[in-house]
């Protein structure tokens, strides 16, 4: 009987796939967001809202993540934004090899400086997925509760950015958003945050400024 | 299905492993599972079992080392074990906090013939 030594990541793999994401993604100029969320929180809400401010100031794309259908990524193109549907079949998340196989058509759009990656609705398997991304945001709505940040603390901890999404439904609901914001502070203390409402467009522009300024830091 | 994924590359790296050594059974796995991955080990030992049978890795078993995960203040260099996912220093408040450990899914050995 032999033991053999291994002492090797599990994502290995994957990791050495992102990193080749993120060194071609680099080298062409082009920030890179991953969005994560539970299904339903309004990942391609917030990205039709976004994109009448992005439009005019960023060349945008957008990698859409499901199980199945495209109907994500015919939103996205309805509101102006060129997206590329990949569909997973059974993966509840998307994985560097995925995003790797999109990058051509990313790349094949001369002058490209934000890419938005909208993974798969899940709040647990993408925090263990690099996809290559400059930043990872997640999106939690006023619908789902605000203790979400301790009950699922690997994504909010592996985020940069944090949108507390559907504002316009707080008063209905038990969300407290003071209370969520202490919540994914404590998680992640790092992270800036934004708070929204896709109906009522509050907090969009803000949101749009900042994802501008990231995309063009550092660049003429 | 998250355990199911990671199952498949567990096995998938195991396989190489063998092929490279020669090794033909497959007697043991130990892995290291740090708790931040939020990784149910009797998910993923239920996954293994169910993907290994019939195949040529039958009948090996799985040890997991669970890591529990540990920060360091950068401002005080206080460690300790994070109980309730809180990046805060128990010692200083410090939110400037690494985690040191926890953080990892590792495939460690391999016991094989």
């Amino acid at each position: 009987m032999h033991e053999i030594l291994i002492e090797e990541k599990v994502l290995a793999r994957n990791n050495e796939l992102a990193s080749a994401n993120r060194a071609a993604l680099k080298s062409r100029g082009i920030f890179s967001i991953n969005m994560v969320s539970s299904p339903g929180a309004g990942k391609t809400s917030l990205i039709e809202a976004l994109a009448p401010f992005l439009k005019p100031r960023l060349n945008t794309l957008v990698i859409e993540g499901d199980l199945q259908t495209d109907l994500d990524s015919q939103r996205v193109l309805r509101s102006g934004i060129p997206a590329k549907q990949i569909t997973t079949g059974k993966a509840c998340h998307l994985d560097a090899h995925a995003v790797g196989h999109a990058l051509d058509w990313v790349f094949g759009n001369p002058g490209v400086r934000l890419l938005i990656i909208e993974n798969v609705g899940n709040m647990v398997c993408p925090a263990e997925y690099d996809l290559g991304e400059d930043m990872m945001a997640t999106i939690l709505s006023t619908a789902e509760g605000d203790d979400k940040p301790l009950k699922y603390p690997a994504i909010f901890s592996a985020s940069d950015i944090l949108v507390i999404n559907k504002t316009d439904l707080a008063p209905f609901t038990d969300f407290d958003i003071k209370r969520a914001r202490a919540n994914a502070l404590k998680i992640n203390p790092g992270l800036a945050i934004f708070e929204t409402s896709c109906r009522t467009g509050a907090g969009i522009e803000a949101l749009s400024d900042y994802l501008a300024k990231l995309s063009c830091a550092g660049r003429p | 299905m998250h355990e199911m994924s990671i199952t498949e590359d567990i096995i998938d790296i195991i396989r190489g492993e063998m092929k490279k050594s020669y090794f033909k059974r497959l007697l043991s796995v130990k892995l290291r599972i740090g708790e931040l991955t939020a990784i149910d080990p009797e998910s993923l030992r239920f996954c293994f079992d169910a993907s290994i049978k019939k195949t040529e890795l039958e009948g090996a078993t799985l040890e997991i080392e669970g890591v529990p995960l540990t920060g360091r203040c950068s401002g005080c260099a206080t460690t300790w074990k994070i109980t309730d996912f809180a990046l805060i220093c128990p010692a200083c408040s410090g939110t400037d906090v690494e985690k040191i450990a926890g953080t990892e899914l590792d495939i460690v050995s391999i016991d094989a013939l």
